[in-house]
Order: structure tokens, then sequence, then C-alpha cells
């Protein structure tokens, strides 16, 4: 079997495999900014919920994560749960994990707004909703641009963790095709395929980056 | 009718008196400067009377709309549609200018009469054009704010408050985060829209420029005013406090 075979192979997988990584982006993005305001309240009940959720998210293994979000509704509540809820799974595991890390990294990026931009915003008149969007998020996009290019890279990687409750990703393929075969190939295609999406993607942050560099 | 009327303004930061008891009138198109030692309460003041500190007492008027009450000693705020309606009444300088820095000069002038006022672009746009060449910054409307020297930083902050064509201009210390030669750039400025028929309330260390330009000075310290009237009669003043005080800015 020789690379190419192998490649196509593994398609399907990296077809999953970047469906997941989409997905996870386009959800938990926005909802960990929701989540960094609830962070943020003043209202101790809502900050001590959220702060409680975060760090469940950050101290235990995504991996466990995902199990417990894939098999929780059969041991907790009885549910039976088909084929097809796989995938569900998996992407409900990797953005409430990712949200939660990108929560945090939004809300350094708010507190590390000066309080002079919100008070030149609330003079001249802009509505509170104006100055958040208007004035705030695109100074604290700019700012936050490096560490969440490092979330998005491990994201990436994070993807093959779904071949744990048996998504049919690019890794878990990867890893049937290198025990039937009895061959490293698949891993080196594996490795290959993982690293030049990440230079994608980080060519790709790269160039975010340096369009936000026109201001300081 | 006053402009604006401060009656009795009281605010405290964590128990420690800040402003004691300050009473303040500011007619349409007069200048009033107000000057005193670091940690007086003129800052302070200013932040009250713009809203971005609440007071603990006392009543402020703009033109007529009672912006904040006292009864029993519960301060209360208008409503919202009032709020609104004095804002866009005054405009507020910093000492360290504000600028948004992902915005271009234009954009900086441009974008809350656009989206607060909601006014014609096309009209906005010639009369900012108009403001930046009063500033003497038509070459760098294109510019970022950190591209700028703290002199052009704090006239296009000027510009940016001058665009929603304000009644009343609030100075926080314009001048202070300059270094001397900058500095005469920002005052020169704010010297020239005495003819705009603005009312101004100066909060500066600049004591030359303070008995140029005002109408009224104002002395304040440890959150009262020890001194108020023409420029005349508070800087040849004969009492001691303010012969010290003056006397600490050399001849002026």
């Amino acid at each position: 079997m020789d690379f190419i075979q192998i490649i196509k192979l593994l398609s399907g997988g990296m077809a999953v495999s970047i469906y997941i990584f989409v997905v996870t982006l386009l959800f938990s993005l926005p909802l960990g900014l929701l989540i960094s305001f609830g962070r943020m309240s003043k209202n101790p009940v809502i900050s001590g919920i959220i702060k409680a959720y975060i760090s469940v998210m950050r101290g235990t293994p995504l991996m466990l994560q995902l199990m417990v979000v894939y098999f929780g509704p059969y041991y907790v509540f009885g549910i039976q749960v088909t084929n097809s809820y796989r995938i569900v799974a998996a992407l409900i595991g990797f953005v409430i994990n990712y949200a939660a890390y990108f929560a945090e990294i939004y809300r350094g990026g708010i507190q590390s707004i000066d309080r002079g931009q919100y008070e030149a915003a609330e003079v001249l008149g802009y509505t509170r909703v104006q100055t958040f969007f208007v004035i705030i998020l695109p100074q604290v996009v700019k700012r936050i641009l490096p560490a969440v290019t490092n979330e998005v890279i491990t994201l990436v990687k994070d993807t093959s963790l779904a071949f744990t409750i048996s998504v049919a990703e690019m890794f878990t393929t990867a890893k049937a095709l290198a025990s039937s075969q009895t061959s490293m190939m698949p891993f080196v295609a594996a490795a290959l395929f993982y690293y030049v999406f990440n230079y994608v993607v980080a060519f790709t942050m790269e160039f975010f980056e340096k369009k936000l560099g026109y201001y300081r | 009718m006053a402009l604006l009327e401060c009656e009795n303004i009281k605010k405290s930061f964590e128990g420690t008196e800040v402003l004691k008891d300050i009473s303040v009138n500011i007619d349409e198109g007069e200048i009033l400067s107000v000057i005193g030692p670091s940690g007086s309460g003129k800052s302070t003041f200013l932040r009250c009377a713009t809203g971005l500190e609440k007071i603990d007492g006392g009543r402020i008027i703009y033109d007529g709309i009672t912006y904040a009450d006292t009864k029993d000693g519960v301060v209360t705020y208008a409503s919202k549609g009032d709020r609104r309606r004095i804002k866009a009444l005054f405009g507020l300088v910093f000492q360290n200018f504000n600028l948004f820095p992902h915005m271009s000069v234009l954009e900086n002038i441009m974008d809350a009469p656009l989206r607060v006022q909601k006014r014609d672009k096309k009209e906005v746009e010639t009369e900012a054009e108009a403001l930046l060449g009063k500033m003497g910054l038509t070459d760098r409307k294109n510019a970022y704010p950190c591209e700028l020297s703290g002199g052009q930083s704090q006239r296009v902050a000027i510009a940016r408050a001058l665009a929603l064509n304000p009644q009343i201009l609030f100075f926080d210390e314009p001048t202070s985060a300059l270094d001397p030669e900058l500095t005469g750039e920002v005052l020169k400025v704010i010297r020239s829209l005495s003819d705009l028929h603005i009312a101004m309330v100066i909060v500066t260390h600049e004591m030359a420029f303070a008995r140029d330009i005002s109408d009224e000075v104002i002395f304040m310290e440890n959150g009262v005013i020890v001194q108020k009237g023409s420029p005349e009669e508070v800087f040849n003043s004969d009492s001691e406090r303010m012969r010290s005080f003056l006397g600490r800015y050399g001849n002026i």
C-alpha cells in the first residue's frame, strides 16, 4: 500500500477532523465571549457558577469530558443514544471545553483595556452596547490574537481525541489502518496532516495579526 | 438662566471627602478656569459634572434639565432620555486624550456624530475636515493615534469633542501630559475656540493661560472653593494662601 493510497483512505477522516475543527471554533468563539461576560458579572451567583464551570473544564482531561458527554445521557438519564450522536457528542464536548478557555482569554483582553476608553465613549454618548462592539471589542481582538492562535493550534491536534468516543476522524482511521496494515506509514501521514493543517492555521492567524497591525 | 448649575456638590471616596460643598454656575459662552493644588478636587468636580462619577449630594442642572438632585440625603439621577439630552450638551477633553487607537484621526472625529447623533455622512465629513483645518491637522486626517505627537493627539481629542457641537466643553488638565513645547500648541487651539461662543470649564495648572482666557477663575483646595472671581481678582488677591500657591508658578 503506497502513501498516496493511505492518504486517500484517510481523507474521509480528515474531512471529519476539519469539520470538528470548524464547528468547534464557530460555536466556541462567540460562546466564550458570552461566558466571559458571566465570569465578569457583578452578580455573585452568575460569576460563581461560571467560575466553577471554567474550573471543571480546565481541570479535567478533555478526553474524559468527551466520554461524559457521550455516555452521560445513557448512564445518568437512561436515554438510549444512537450512533449518529457520536459526532454530536464530540462537537458538544469540544465546544464547551474550548469556550471555557476562550472565555478566560476574552476576560484578560477585556480587562486590559484602559478605563479611559469607556469614559471617552460614555461622554461621546455611545450606548453600552455600542461602546463594547465599536470601541472595546476591536481592541480586545487585536490583543488576544496571539493567545487565540495558541488555542486554535491546540484544537487542531485535540480533534484526534474524538477517537475516544469512536468518531471516525482522521486519527481514528489512521490507527485502524496502522493495525490492519501493520505499518507505521498511516501515522506518518497523520503527523503530516496535522502539521500542514497547523501550518495553514498559523499562516492565517499571522495574516490577521498583520491586518490588525496598523495601530498600536 | 445658567447653562450649568451645580449646587452644593458633595463627593467622597471611601470615607474621604473630596468635594465638600461646591457650587458653580456657568453661563452660555462663559470661560471658567479651575485652579488649585493637586488633590484639591478639581478633576473630581469635572468628573462629577460630566457624570463619570456619581455625586453623593447636591444638585446638577443643565440648561434647565435636572441631571442629579438630592432629596432627604438620597441622590437621584435624570431618566435615560434626559441623560441623553444632557450628554448632547457637553463634551470632555481628557488629560491623556483617550483617543480610540483603532480608528484613524478622521474616524475618531466622525464616528460619534454618525453613530450617536445619526447625522448625514457628507455633512459630518465636511465639518470634520473643517475642524481638522482649525486644529492645523488637515494633513494628519488618515493617521492613527499611535502616529501622533501628544500635542496632535490632544488637538484631535478637542476636534472629536467639538464635532458633536456641544454647548459646554470641559477640559481636564488638557496639557498636563504634554511637554512644555507641545503645551503651547494645545493652549493656542483652546484659545482659538473662544470665538466659537462655547462655554468652557478648564481645569489647569497653566496660570498665565487661565488668567488670559478666563471670564471667571475658581481656586479650589481641600474640596472647597477658596476663591472665586474675575482673573484680576483671583490672581491679584491679597489672600496669604493665593499668594503662596501662585508664588510656586513664578511670575505670571
